[in-house]
């Protein structure tokens, strides 16, 4: 499987299949829960990013990821939440660059108009959507190349999650994306690749069934299982 | 044709004034039945006690009774629980409230200035103070504080932040056992370690008794700090990993920021709770009437120490050595009281807002 870059990447499939377990896989984030691991090779820009030197914390500042839950430090306030990926790793930055860099960020997120005269307001005191739009922002300001969200917009309002797929597909100009969703519409309107994955049976292994352009993959599959999903004889 | 609105509706219901007169007249009914029939003290004062019980018993059959008649059943048992739990928490109070009025009332009398200026050096009868115990308490309770927190601290993270395998299980293991030791065992075994060490012309000495009071802290904050970390929820951690920030820095910069507030007043906690320990400090830090601010040196007094010989060993006159007992009680609940409150202010000031 390829990820097109600066695209956006849908993994679609039922409820166990493995989307989320995947997607954690692609900057090694499920290295945290003990026990787990991987077989095979995973490569970005050429190089295996499993390979025994890797650092993976060196990987995870190259793939950033937006969770389910907005989850912004509570300590913290919008300003600093948006500069952690710097501020936690101890990067020195003078003021003026910090102030840059913020709002650099939080207008790719489309969240600096709403917050730009309460920066120092806790980043818990935002609204759900805006509490996600600041996790995105906090995800780009480091610039990284791949940004990965898991089922970003399924704790929030129609509203809410319009604004989100709105900023993903800006987003994409200048990143590559890869989604989790478990809401085919949202993959069929902003997708260009999409993944379709499927399990056998509940407490099976899940496994990819089919992955091909968005268009194809809603309109014409070439798989059974898709077919069905996709016109929701299961889900 | 009938509404069935009828079924929804509440019976009636007992007036508000209904519970202070129902206890005013059972409390009176059973002191008036006790007077009466003569069931006395010596003095013709009816036992207050028995007067409570029976008249509490009075009010909660009455009340029961008349409330079943008037508002069903489910509204009269409704009264009576809450009638016990009330009973409960004044029988919890009573004891508390007591126990504070007779410190104070007793401790006030000799809470002046020479009490805080003064050791008892020289003071066989009246005056004296107790500036050597509350200097040697405030010392050997810092140092105390100086070696549990930072241990306690790195431990908690360790069994909650790393360990997996046996060594964490066995650690939390001997924590367990450790938070039930007995003080004076603590005490015991800091004053074998340095009559080992030193041999016994100095082996009691105020750094003895810091370390019996440590041996009692230590596991205290490592239950509530682990606790605390336990509790800042695991999405934060992940949020933080995902940005590229490795573990150790994950944990200094975001869990413990998190979880501060809890961590800190779990500290003060377990300060207030071996600030009165007696029989550790009396075992290792000894007894003595002089000033000494050295902790490495010589034997140190304690206010627990204080209280106890105060009141244990009375020399001639036997009044002015209870009164420094009492006061030296009262000051002790006094620094208690003054650390809890900095424990809430802590909480308040460092607790993550919004």
């Amino acid at each position: 499987m390829v990820i097109e870059p600066k695209a956006i990447t849908a993994f679609i499939g039922p409820s166990g299949c493995g989307k989320s377990t995947l997607i954690r896989t692609l900057n090694r984030m499920h290295e945290v829960i003990p026990n787990a691991y991987v077989t095979g090779s995973m490569k970005m820009d050429g190089e295996d990013i499993y390979a025994p030197d890797v650092d993976p914390v060196k990987v995870r500042r190259q793939v950033g990821m937006v969770f389910q839950r907005p989850n912004p430090f509570p300590t913290m306030s919008i300003k600093d939440n948006v500069l952690s990926g710097y501020k936690l790793n101890n990067n020195r930055m003078s003021k003026s660059e910090g102030d840059e860099l913020a709002e650099k960020a939080l207008v790719g997120a489309n969240l600096w108009n709403e917050v730009k005269d309460r920066l120092n307001l806790p980043g818990s005191s935002l609204s759900g959507g805006q509490q996600q739009r600041l996790c995105i922002a906090r995800a780009i300001a480091v610039e990284p190349d791949v940004i990965l969200m898991d089922e970003p917009t399924s704790a929030l309002d129609p509203i809410s999650t319009a604004a989100i797929e709105d900023l993903a597909v800006e987003l994409k100009e200048k990143f590559t994306v890869v989604i989790v969703t478990h809401n085919m519409q949202q993959a069929s309107r902003i997708s260009d690749m999409t993944a379709f994955f499927n399990i056998a049976g509940t407490g099976m292994p899940g496994k990819l069934i089919e992955y091909d352009r968005t268009e194809k993959i809603f309109s014409n599959p070439a798989q059974q299982q898709t077919e069905d999903y996709v016109s929701g004889r299961f889900g | 044709m009938t509404t069935t609105a009828s079924n929804l509706q509440a019976a009636a219901s007992l007036p508000r004034w209904f519970t202070p007169a129902a206890l005013v007249t059972a409390f009176s009914l059973a002191m008036a039945s006790f007077t009466l029939t003569g069931f006395t003290n010596a003095d013709g004062a009816p036992n207050l006690v028995a007067v409570a019980i029976v008249g509490f018993a009075l009010f909660m059959v009455g009340t029961y009774l008349i409330s079943r008649s008037v508002e069903g059943r489910r509204k009269a048992t409704d009264r009576m629980v809450t009638g016990w739990v009330t009973a409960a928490f004044a029988m919890a109070v009573i004891p508390l409230v007591s126990l504070t009025w007779t410190v104070v009332e007793k401790g006030l009398n000799r809470l002046d200035a020479e009490f805080f200026t003064h050791s008892m050096r020289n003071v066989v009868g009246e005056g004296g103070g107790a500036l050597h115990a509350i200097v040697g308490t405030l010392e050997l309770t810092g140092i105390a504080t100086l070696i549990s927190v930072p241990l306690g601290i790195m431990t908690a993270i360790y069994l909650v932040e790393y360990g997996r395998g046996r060594l964490a299980k066995s650690v939390t293991f001997f924590v367990d056992v450790m938070t039930g030791i007995p003080s004076i065992v603590a005490g015991l075994f800091a004053f074998s370690l340095f009559l080992i060490l030193l041999g016994p012309a100095s082996a009691i000495n105020g750094f003895a008794g810091a370390i019996s009071l440590a041996v009692l802290m230590t596991p205290v904050v490592i239950r509530a700090t682990e606790e605390m970390l336990k509790i800042v929820p695991n999405e934060l951690r992940e949020a933080s990993y995902a940005l590229g920030v490795p573990k150790w820095l994950t944990i200094v910069k975001v869990v413990i920021p998190t979880a501060l507030a809890g961590i800190a007043t779990g500290v003060i906690i377990a300060i207030a709770r071996i600030i009165g320990e007696t029989a550790p400090l009396l075992l290792a830090a000894g007894f003595t009437t002089s000033m000494n601010y050295n902790p490495f040196e010589e034997k140190m007094m304690t206010l627990p120490v204080f209280v106890y010989t105060s009141y244990a060993i009375q020399g001639t006159d036997v009044q002015s050595y209870v009164d420094r007992a009492w006061a030296g009680a009262l000051t002790l609940m006094i620094i208690v009281m003054v650390l809890n409150l900095v424990a809430r202010i802590i909480s308040k000031l460092f607790s993550p807002k919004g």
